[in-house]
């Protein structure tokens, strides 16, 4: 069965039903959406259950040629670790579309772009052809930017055009590394697979992967590459903005992990230092940005660049912990942003402000929403328990025979995180309730649906991470293995 | 039964989970569900206690996480139970039992009755967990939840902007010093590949960890210990943390949190007790948290102020005892403190609940409205001046009697004089608050005594700040069930026993002629030591200095970070847009020739690769194809740009 080719087949049909279902059928696109993103959860749960966790290499591999004579094919396969990114893109797509009640305007376009979004989404996570790869990579843009440019709020369309001119150029250069890559090897072949068993020259490594590098870095986003993300989120919509934290983040490391790290291994090895600074820049520099914010949405966005950090931190270490700990964080970042931003959202929907100043006391306004608030934040300060926490203890555990000194200095960034997310707590949570939030409604069981998930796997992952490190254990030891064998 | 200890820990988690969910649907809110689990736990943990003094224990491991598959690295999890546990176990479910049972009471009609139940069930399990952990990665895991469960427990009451200022205060503070232990659990893991107790003692003991490798992990964990345990120079959090309900402050932040530090501290004695350096730092930390503790608190009017500077400088001696090689002496102090420091706050909690102010100043001749919460607080507080044969007395002596055969004799000096300190802070309470003329007679009038839920908490308490200490040493019980490997024999020490009870007696004494006689002047007193009574009124200004030192600074730096990247790193973005507009309406269509002539300029390339590799005719049409499909993103993309 064509497993992967199914799961972005999927949302193309849902795009197709929704395209031909006319504009006024009030409710229908939105039913379409659940179903379409629903069916993927269902096939991802199948994949779970077939995949041999102990066989490494690809697995559900398909592959046709697409224009033989330059070398491109649809080569479509999964590892342990985009199996681990398929679960989360499916699980939180179905959880955004959920979330997108609330809007109300121009509905067919908006559920449109978003099945598109999402058929791009699963197509980045299973390409093994690099060109397979670009496509996917920038047909997310595409969607992205009208949900942001149309649904957005006020400033949408500066935050719209600058998410746009960013991942384009960096983009941009990414193709170029990629086309070096291709003119370099001598088979000429874009074959992820293929392209890892050649030993580029170490030159060509060097500013290939540099290149590479720039072009998902713009994604994570990277220190001093990452000022679209806060405009991007504070103007998202929150169903966008979770699939923006919770997914799209992703791609840029899942690029690292399976582009850019295998390929030029050496490459990979001369920047490591610098990679290691970055990613302690985004751990401190992003932590304490976020502790100066005034916007709740702001702040989260700025706790997903320090998040981000440590999943370059344990990149460039590169011991199995470090590495194990990276992938780690994509998962339980992608879970926790996006419950962050799910709980801004449904304060956004009751209160009308995002001002940490304007909101006060809703631990007694809305009881439900509060503790969700306060849970949602504790898991994104990596308490113990929770995911988080383990990605942040392997990447540090793992990266401190390395990089001893930043990883002291990423623990005392620990701290300013834990104190930015108390003061946030502090004054939106806690104090007397105000007159005007008096008999604000409660979570509804829809918003219940949406974060219920979310807390489930984030307390599983936090007490039980052997169920999760399972999962991509033999293609972290791939990595690992084919990483020291240059 | 040791086997299935995790069952202890297990009995609360459910008992929160419950009450978390089903809260409103429970009788009274679900607080016999809490109180009925933890007398279950406790139960549990005197079984275990009685196998475990009887020779038995359990050490059960299970894999948390496995990385690699070629030479896999096992990180495990898993809990032991030995004498430590055992003693830890029983202490922690009882005081637990008996503060919820008191709670019943205290927090009678409060609005958040169900949260506060549930919170303390969390609290119990992960206290429980902490103590049975195997591990530094597990204890630090449990380390980090009941820092969690006392923030939310000293926000209790978080329309008060003081307490929601102390739930964070107690958090940041206590994160300060695991930032410690998380460094010392990096540099142990990565020079012996292992964070369990049994390995590390194996490991230290065979002499294959380097002597410096231990002093830093060991000083590491001590961090760890200073935070949560509000030692020296961490300690400014748990002043503060009297925010939270006072049957909260008798359990965590006296009885049983507070002192999971000295149990840190304990649980890895092995590293310590390989290194002198660290050891040295352990009791010089301790003796100068046990001194500085008590002058403050000889000043303060608030009751529970006072009790939270006295818990401070009690577990003072506990890491003094440690520091100085005595381990059951530490931890014996610890359990006798849990009883008779419980018992202190409970009843400073009925005095509170009777009257409505903490305020001693407002109090006076209360012992004749509450005659049980007065007796028991007297015994509490002999206990705590270490007056023979009250239960401090024996686990006090303990300390100063290593200190004084250690190489420092200075520190049993300072504890000399802590002692005495103790003694008359001590008695300056029971005097302002159960002796002489009540000063506030509305207050007074109103006054009343608890009812038997809070009374009989108090009671069982009041009997062992008595006999707990005797008790304990029935049959060497204590000292075999925690036994520290070298414990050369210590012969009492007449001078030492002399010493310490003087200084208490003399303590009382002092603090009988200045608030029980009118003999002494307090504002003469006052006035000759005017710059000192300052010091200790402002606390010896440290939080003065904390806030310029560190919260500004941080602070300032976090706003100069957000206008950095504002202004800065955004500004060079925006600036670049700017000029690429300014560009545009003067030359026209800068935009169009710099983005359009890059894409077409790469979508040029493309051709010329397809060119340039073409080598069957079939393939040509699909180049052609990818350059198109490439072309008309492209020009989509930069019809969006110009559009937007």
């Amino acid at each position: 069965m064509p497993v992967l080719t199914l799961l972005i087949v999927v949302p193309l049909l849902g795009l197709l039903a929704i395209l031909v279902t006319p504009k006024d059928r009030a409710g229908a696109h939105r039913k379409i959406t659940l179903v379409a993103t629903f069916i993927p959860i269902l096939i991802v749960v199948y994949m779970l259950f077939t995949f041999n966790y102990h066989q490494p290499g690809m697995q559900f591999v398909e592959q046709y040629n697409w224009i033989p004579s330059i070398g491109v094919s649809y080569f479509v396969g999964v590892d342990g670790i985009s199996l681990a990114l398929l679960v989360l893109s499916a699980l939180l797509g179905f959880l955004a579309a959920l979330a997108s009640a609330s809007i109300k305007t121009r509905e067919k376009e908006y559920y449109a772009w978003y099945m598109l979004l999402q058929a791009a989404v699963f197509g980045v996570f299973v390409s093994l052809d690099l060109i397979l790869f670009y496509v996917f990579f920038e047909l997310v843009l595409v969607p992205m930017y009208f949900l942001i440019g149309i649904w957005g709020g006020p400033r949408r369309e500066y935050a719209a055009l600058k998410f746009f001119i960013y991942t384009l150029l960096g983009s941009v250069i990414m193709l170029v590394g990629i086309l070096a890559m291709y003119l370099a090897d001598p088979a000429h072949t874009f074959n992820i697979l293929e392209l890892m068993k050649f030993p580029f020259d170490p030159r060509l490594q060097v500013w290939a992967f540099a290149a590479l590098w720039a072009g998902f870095a713009v994604k994570v986003p990277v220190f001093p590459l990452h000022t679209w993300l806060p405009d991007a989120h504070v103007e998202a919509p929150t169903p966008i903005s979770v699939l923006l934290a919770g997914i799209l983040l992703k791609m840029g490391t899942y690029g690292f992990v399976r582009i850019a790290y295998p390929l030029l291994p050496q490459g990979a090895k001369h920047w490591a230092y610098a990679v290691a600074i970055l990613g302690l820049i985004n751990i401190v520099y992003g932590a304490l940005v976020a502790m100066s914010q005034k916007d709740l949405k702001k702040m989260v966005a700025y706790s997903s660049i320090n998040h981000m950090g440590f999943v370059m931190l344990g990149l460039a270490a590169g011991t199995p912990l470090a590495v194990a700990g990276a992938i780690y964080q994509m998962i339980a970042h992608g879970l926790s942003s996006g419950m962050m931003f799910l709980m801004v959202g449904q304060i956004y929907d009751r209160t009308h402000t995002r001002e940490i100043a304007r909101l006060r006391g809703l631990f007694t306004s809305v009881p439900v929403i509060g503790v969700t608030l306060a849970f949602a934040s504790l898991a994104s300060m990596g308490l113990p328990g929770l995911a988080g926490f383990i990605a942040e203890l392997f990447v540090l555990l793992g990266s401190y025979s390395v990089y001893p000194g930043f990883v002291i200095l990423a623990v005392l960034g620990l701290v300013v995180t834990a104190a930015f997310i108390l003061r946030m707590m502090r004054a939106v949570l806690m104090g007397e309730e105000k007159e005007e939030y008096r008999g604000l409604h409660d979570a509804t069981r829809l918003d219940l649906a949406t974060v219920v998930p979310l807390i489930v796997l984030l307390a599983l992952w936090g007490v039980m991470p052997g169920t999760l490190f399972a999962m991509f254990n033999t293609a972290l030891q791939q990595f690992i293995t084919h990483m020291a064998g240059v | 039964m040791a086997q299935y200890a995790w069952v202890i820990p297990a009995l609360p988690l459910l008992s929160w989970l419950i009450i978390t969910l089903w809260q409103k649907r429970l009788p009274d809110r679900g607080s016999y569900v809490g109180i009925s689990f933890t007398f279950l736990a406790f139960v549990y943990a005197l079984g275990v206690l009685w196998e475990v003094a009887h020779g038995a224990g359990a050490h059960v491991v299970l894999p948390w996480a496995v990385i690699g598959t070629i030479s896999p690295i096992q990180i495990n999890i898993g809990f032991q139970v030995d004498g430590l546990t055992a003693i830890m176990l029983s202490v922690v479910t009882f005081i637990s039992f008996l503060v919820q049972l008191y709670s019943l009471g205290y927090m009678h009609g409060d609005k958040r009755y169900g949260r506060y139940y549930g919170t303390l069930s969390f609290f119990t399990f992960s206290m429980l967990g902490l103590v049975l952990a195997d591990n530094l990665i597990t204890l630090f895991i449990f380390f980090e939840l009941v820092g969690v469960a006392s923030y939310l427990l000293i926000g209790h009451y978080f329309e008060r902007p003081s307490a929601q200022k102390a739930a964070i205060k107690a958090f940041i503070t206590t994160r300060i010093g695991d930032v410690g232990f998380f460094i010392g659990i990096l540099i142990l893991w990565s020079a012996t590949g292992t964070v369990a107790f049994d390995k590390l003692a194996a490991l230290i003991g065979e002499g294959a960890v380097a002597p410096w490798v231990i002093t830093l992990g060991a000083l590491g964990i001590l961090g760890g210990a200073v935070g949560k345990s509000a030692q020296f120079p961490l300690h400014v959090w748990l002043p503060d943390a009297m925010e939270g309900p006072t049957p909260v402050s008798a359990l965590i932040h006296a009885a049983t949190m507070v002192a999971a530090g000295v149990y840190l501290v304990a649980r890895s004695y092995m590293i310590f007790y390989a290194s002198p350096q660290a050891l040295f730092w352990v009791a010089l930390i301790g003796a100068v948290t046990a001194l500085f503790a008590a002058t403050i608190a000889t000043v303060q009017t608030d009751m529970k102020k006072v009790l939270a500077y006295s818990t401070i400088s009690q577990l003072g001696y506990m890491i003094l005892g440690l520091g100085v090689g005595n381990l059951t002496a530490g931890m014996f102090h610890l359990t006798t403190h849990a009883f008779f420091k419980a018992l202190l706050f409970l009843t400073a909690g009925s005095v509170i609940h009777g009257t409505e102010t903490q305020e001693m100043h407002q109090m006076g001749g209360l012992i004749k409205k509450m005659p049980i919460t007065g007796v028991t607080f007297l015994a509490g507080g002999l206990a705590l001046a270490g007056i023979w044969p009250f239960a401090g007395f024996y686990s006090k002596d303990e300390i100063l009697l290593t200190a004084y055969n250690s190489q420092y004799p200075i520190f049993f000096w300072m504890g000399i004089l802590a002692a005495f300190l103790t003694a008359y802070y001590t008695t300056r309470v029971a005097f302002l608050v159960f002796f002489g003329e009540p000063r506030d007679h509305h207050r007074y009038e109103h006054a009343h005594e608890s009812p038997w839920m809070m009374t009989v908490p108090l009671v069982i308490l009041g009997i062992l700040a008595v006999i707990g200490g005797k008790l304990l040493l029935t049959g060497e019980f204590f000292p075999h069930l925690i036994l520290w490997q070298p414990a050369e024999e210590l012969s009492p020490n007449p001078l030492v026993m002399g010493l310490a009870l003087g200084s208490g007696l003399l303590g009382i004494l002092v603090g009988y002629l200045v608030y029980g006689t009118k003999l002494v002047n307090r504002q003469a007193v006052i006035k000759a030591l005017y710059p000192l009574y300052q010091l200790f009124k402002h606390k010896w200004y440290v939080d003065e200095l904390y806030d310029w030192a560190i919260v500004r600074p941080v602070l300032w730096l976090a706003e100069a970070a957000g206008w950095v990247d504002a202004h800065g790193v955004d500004g060079v973005v925006n600036a670049v847009g700017a000029a690429g507009v300014a560009l545009s309406s003067g030359a026209g269509a800068f935009d169009l020739a710099v983005v359009d002539g890059a894409v077409n300029g790469v979508a040029a390339g493309t051709v010329a690769v397809g060119r340039a590799t073409r080598r069957t005719e079939t393939g040509q049409l699909q180049a052609y194809l990818l350059t198109l499909a490439l072309v008309v993103v492209a020009g989509l993309i930069v019809f969006q740009v110009m559009g937007g």
